[in-house]
């Protein structure tokens, strides 16, 4: 289960999405991110929708590898839906005893549910087709005017970078170490929760001390390769705006225009109001 | 002139209790000289501890020497202004595959060193289709390293190094977390960079069968180089190399064996085949 963790996996594919420029996928993946709180009824998650659908067709990555990525997240999900809908304050639907559930609370889970749940596979779509090193290089130059106020942008970005490059390694590290743990009659399972929150320690020291040794091997393997910092080194590739950056900065541009427009211009109400006009 | 000459070098560190304070200071490398000329296979062995991955981390300036000197290609690895020009010059791969890639696609990370010294865009693809090439690695370009088998990432690693054009690989161990499968992989890959690209190699290991293809091998023991010389020289002193703890080809031993129950079997014998040929001329 804890393999399965997607979030800054790259998928390697050959895709539009794939050879866009890093820069283009995090702006436009702050801009969807934006997007999503942007409006307040339906037809602009419809909107959402299609737009995420065609950009996920695009990328040629498989859907069930965002899915995937979800899993980390249904904690956080089920609350999210839960506390909204018993919390929301209008008119009620359903009374459980002390709970309500309102129309309103209903309304504001669902939309709240799948707002994080794009939020998540949005950003999967970028770390999927971007490699690590890739989309730190596109950070690291949409900084780089915070440079000029001394702030670290190529240290931050180098860091990142490794940071993600290393998640499956980790992963993979804390399964064999539970799994070693387990054998040692490790009790992962209890239905004691103070329990089972302290049957992680013995996971997490190992860990750490592993990521340490690992950190320590990695500095030197870079230093042994000549890595001084950011100055005077070169890029495999060169960041530049090609013709299907702009195209996409373009489509991007519009997305955000109708996702503001189309929920306050389809309304019924104000589209009756329009024919009564015409 | 040689590439690396290493003039007594000592290296020690402190030793400390649990409190911090020191305790003793200990000498990983001890009164240490030897000379690598360009184009030789080097072999240091030792067993764990003997101090051969401290003495090479001396040759690309990882660590620098307490007393004595390393000069690699005229230059002394005291000399920060070198510093960067020494590790582009001898290269160096490690024991643990995982922690050395820094890529997450094959291609970046042999990218990575040239990128760090300055290489131009066009030149660096150019430099990594090669070195994969050599290393036989150039079909799996796109892939995630961590899809790679163990013998594969050393090989990637190796292309790494490869990339930023050195006079000289040291491997420090570079087959002690490989199956046989990958190990072989590793040792012709090594094999064919020496032969055909002529680049000098420094393989530490403590695998004595990994030795048999070196020009001339270093036997380490508590900080001390205590054996030097060919292949064959060293390992007809199987005795000596029992009581440091290395573990002697079985080839070796038994021919060794066989002598000294009087069979007339001649000594230095290093590989099966000789093996075979030596007992079918007696047979």
């Amino acid at each position: 289960m804890i393999r399965e963790i997607t979030l800054g996996q790259y998928y390697p594919a050959d895709s539009i999405i794939h050879k866009l420029d890093p820069r283009v996928k995090l702006m436009g993946t702050i801009f969807f991110i934006i997007s999503l709180f942007l409006f307040k009824n339906f037809v602009g998650y419809i909107v959402v929708t299609i737009f995420l659908i065609s950009v996920i067709k695009l990328s040629k990555v498989p859907f069930s590898f965002m899915v995937k990525g979800m899993k980390a997240i249904v904690f956080l999900l089920m609350l999210t839906v839960v506390m909204n809908m018993f919390m929301t304050v209008g008119e009620p639907l359903v009374t459980l005893g002390k709970l309500t559930i309102t129309k309103e609370g209903l309304r504001s889970a669902i939309f709240m549910g799948l707002r994080l749940m794009y939020l998540v596979i949005g950003s999967s779509v970028m770390t999927l087709t971007t490699t690590p090193n890739n989309l730190t290089d596109g950070m690291e130059k949409l900084m780089n005017p915070l440079k000029k106020i001394k702030v670290p942008v190529h240290e931050i970005s180098m860091m990142m970078s490794i940071a993600l490059s290393f998640i499956p390694t980790l992963v993979e590290e804390t399964d064999k170490i539970m799994k070693a743990q387990t054998a040692r009659c490790a009790d992962f399972e209890s239905k004691n929760l103070i329990k089972r929150v302290k049957s992680y320690i013995p996971v997490l020291v190992p860990l750490f001390i592993s990521a340490f040794r690992r950190a320590n091997d990695l500095a030197m393997a870079m230093e042994a390769r000549c890595y001084n910092g950011g100055e005077g080194r070169t890029k495999m590739y060169p960041l530049e705006y090609k013709k299907r950056d702009r195209i996409a900065y373009a489509i991007m541009l519009i997305y955000l225009i109708l996702t503001v427009l189309l929920p306050r211009i389809i309304p019924f109400d104000l589209l009756v109001g329009l024919l009564f006009k015409a | 002139m040689n590439l690396i000459e290493a003039k007594n070098v000592v290296f020690e560190y402190f030793r400390r209790n649990k409190d911090g304070e020191v305790d003793g200071i200990n000498r990983a490398v001890d009164d240490v000289s030897l000379d690598i000329s360009q184009g030789d296979f080097i072999a240091i062995l030792g067993h764990n501890g003997s101090g051969k991955s401290t003495l090479a981390k001396h040759m690309n300036a990882i660590l620098y020497p307490s007393e004595g000197t390393v000069v690699v290609d005229g230059m002394d690895t005291t000399d920060e202004d070198k510093l960067w020009d020494i590790r582009q010059t001898t290269g160096m791969v490690f024991q643990n595959p995982d922690n050395q890639m820094i890529g997450t696609v094959v291609e970046e990370d042999v990218g990575f060193g040239p990128e760090n010294i300055g290489v131009p865009s066009k030149e660096i693809w150019e430099r990594v289709a090669e070195s994969l090439k050599c290393v036989g690695m150039y079909e799996f370009r796109k892939k995630s390293p961590s899809r790679l088998s163990g013998g594969q990432k050393q090989r990637v690693s190796i292309a790494g190094v490869l990339a930023m054009h050195p006079k000289c690989i040291i491997l420090d161990e570079p087959t002690a977390m490989l199956d046989p499968v990958g190990r072989k992989e590793v040792i012709r890959a090594i094999r064919a960079l020496n032969d055909v690209e002529k680049i000098t190699i420094i393989l530490i290991t403590h695998y004595m069968e990994e030795a048999v293809y070196a020009d001339k091998v270093f036997v380490m023991d508590k900080g001390k180089v205590v054996m030097q010389g060919n292949p064959r020289e060293i390992f007809s002193r199987s005795k000596e190399l029992q009581e440091l703890r290395l573990t002697v080809p079985n080839a070796t031993l038994i021919a060794d064996e066989l002598r000294s129950r009087g069979v007339n079997i001649p000594e230095g014998i290093i590989s099966e085949e000789e093996l075979v040929e030596a007992l079918s001329t007696i047979l």
